[in-house]
């Protein structure tokens, strides 16, 4: 559903502050793929989403999305298809909404009309779908989101992110700002969000763990490369261990030995 | 006495509405105000004087008012300039606009012509007049606010709020934001713009030196609305509001009345003004920092008695 034909992203070409993180990107995510994304840190992945998301246009290459290249368009314009969440809790909610209007924004995505679709039916429909979440939310829809606990937020935000109907969901490190109780929590609720809706997913994580048992397809990145994609098969037998040794015998150097990368937590 | 007062905060308040939806509900600091204020007067009072309606001059003025935000609003897009600087542009701009409305003059009267202040006591016959222009201001007040309330709980005024809390979050739900933020800026100074067109005709002349320090009046009306209660529903942000206005409207009454006991000259309201936005900032950062301290504090004690609870049971949990 995503083709991504040797892409490359340069900041500031041409100045002293030039600097290339992605080089000659090439992946093709099919329908239903759920991929898992490591790598150190600055190696690309965040600058990977915000390509694919069109945040920033590419420098090279081309992006197609359902068969239509998408390389040029607006972000908010493929958002009908992405969904986003980011690793700050703040950024995928307004704090100074309340839940409600939150969800009720989420709820269709695009441009809005002058309808007042906050009624008693959706608040309904609002609290029977925010009981999925066990985080009592549904008896706070008149609250200001900015009230909320990060994973609670975050929660939200996941819930507010499928309820939009994306198709392809880019999840950068979107637990990694929660206390390991609520991590847990939302890495369960996504798996089941992304089985129930159908959903194709891109989710870059720092735990090892996370990114081996998850997922039917692991990539990993560095100094702007794609240097691993893995198969279910070949994942079936990895290890975090045997990892870090693929990883060195590719790039022929020391795996980053960055603490949360190895943690398992 | 009193009821000018009541009639001229009121007036006011429909111009903080449109500052309430720039720096409230969108973020966006706009000092188009300054000029859209006195667009409104001019266009309001230019209409009138050449015989079009008395409804017709003020929904001229309104509309004059949107365009200058949807001014406002395009140079801050396009240009990918702070919203400061390009409602600075834009008022800059009507200075010179508003002289060329007024016919090149800096300052037109509204003479033998009648006015909706004089239209609505003849409307209201058998009420004292200073109590029917109350009346009828109150009225208009109330419908605009009521159109606002139900702008901003219609799906369109909702996605404005939110993106006033977070852009990014409107983008990565498929909206375009720049499309809301000239329905937003484009609504604020439309209403900024038709409360210049009321006061033109209260006062009985526009200005082109009208809408000096508004912003600034503003806010101070807006912060000092937020010291009366506190709410996240659109009804009571713009009540508060119209009670800032007035509350504000008197204040300065008295100033400028019983001021020269204390040595206070109508020049030194726009610092008191100034004092009173900055004094207020600086009691909402205090009780802000307060509410933190005790929503921590709250917080400790229901992780305490969890963990209290937990033991009790004779849980292993004592480590989370
Ligand atoms: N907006 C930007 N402007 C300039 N340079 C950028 C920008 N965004 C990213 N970079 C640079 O691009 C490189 C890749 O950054 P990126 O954020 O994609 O890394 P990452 O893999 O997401 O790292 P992390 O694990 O720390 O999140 C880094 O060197 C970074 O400094
Ligand atoms: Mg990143």
């Amino acid at each position: 559903m995503l083709k991504i034909e040797q892409v490359s992203k340069v900041f500031y070409p041409g100045t002293v502050n030039e600097k290339t993180a992605l080089e000659d990107i090439n992946l093709s995510v099919h329908e239903h793929d759920i991929i898992t994304v490591v790598g150190s840190n600055g190696s690309g992945k965040s600058t990977l989403f915000n390509l694919i998301a069109g945040t920033f246009p590419v420098t090279g290459g081309s992006l197609t999305l359902d068969g239509k290249d998408v390389t040029n368009k607006a972000e908010y314009k493929r958002a009908f298809t992405i969904g986003r969440i980011f690793q700050d809790p703040t950024k995928g909610t307004a704090a100074k909404m309340s839940i409600e209007d939150n969800l009720v924004t989420a709820y269709k995505k695009g441009m809005k009309g002058l309808r007042i679709s906050l009624n008693s039916e959706i608040r309904e429909f609002f609290a029977e779908e925010l009981k999925q979440l066990s985080m009592g939310l549904e008896n706070r829809l008149k609250d200001n989101v900015g009230l909320l606990s990060g994973g609670q937020r975050q929660a939200l935000t996941l819930l507010m992110t499928v309820l939009s109907k994306p198709r392809l969901l880019l999840l950068d490190e979107h637990t990694a700002a929660l206390d390991p109780r609520n991590a847990q929590i939302v890495m369960d609720l996504t798996m089941q969000f992304i089985k129930r809706y159908d959903l194709t997913a891109l989710m870059v994580t720092h735990n090892m763990q996370h990114a081996i048992g998850f997922g039917n397809r692991l990539l990993m990145m560095d100094e702007g490369h794609i240097i691993l994609d893995l198969t279910l098969e070949q994942k079936k037998e990895l290890t975090v261990s045997r990892l870090v040794e693929m990883f060195k015998q590719v790039r022929n150097k020391e795996f980053d030995h960055d603490e949360t990368l190895l943690s398992d937590s | 006495m009193l009821e000018g007062i009541f009639v001229d905060g009121l007036i006011f308040s429909i111009m903080v509405l449109g500052v309430l939806i720039s720096y409230r509900i969108l973020d966006f600091a706009d000092l188009t105000c300054d000029g859209s204020f006195a667009t409104g007067a001019a266009v309001a009072t230019m209409a009138i004087v050449s015989g079009v309606g008395l409804v017709g001059a003020l929904v001229l003025a309104f509309v004059s008012g949107a365009i200058a935000g949807l001014i406002t609003a395009t140079i801050h897009n396009e240009l990918k300039v702070p919203g400061l600087l390009a409602g600075i542009l834009t008022m800059t701009m009507l200075y010179s606009i508003n002289i060329r409305i007024l016919g090149g003059r800096a300052n037109v009267p509204l003479l033998k012509v009648e006015t909706l202040f004089q239209k609505i006591p003849k409307l209201l016959g058998g009420i004292p007049s200073a109590w029917a222009l109350l009346i009828g201001t109150l009225v208009i007040v109330f419908v605009v606010k009521t159109i606002i309330d139900i702008f901003f709980r219609t799906d369109l005024g909702i996605a404005i709020g939110a993106m006033g809390s977070n852009e990014q979050m409107v983008i990565t739900l498929g909206m375009n934001p720049k499309v809301l933020k000239l329905i937003g800026i484009g609504l604020s100074n439309a209403l900024i713009a038709l409360s210049g067109g009321l006061l033109a005709q209260y006062q009985g002349f526009a200005d082109a030196n009208l809408g000096q320090g508004m912003v600034v009046q503003g806010l101070a009306a807006i912060m000092i609305g937020e010291f009366l209660f506190d709410s996240n529903r659109i009804t009571f942000i713009t009540l508060r509001v119209v009670f800032g206005a007035i509350i504000y409207k008197g204040l300065m009454f008295l100033g400028r009345y019983y001021g020269y006991y204390i040595n206070l000259t109508p020049s030194d309201l726009k610092l008191l003004t100034g004092i009173m936005v900055i004094v207020s900032l600086i009691i909402a950062q205090t009780r802000n920092a307060a509410s933190t301290a005790d929503a921590r504090k709250k917080a400790l004690k229901r992780n305490k008695a969890r963990r209290d609870a937990l033991a009790g049971k004779g849980g292993d949990d004592a480590q989370n």
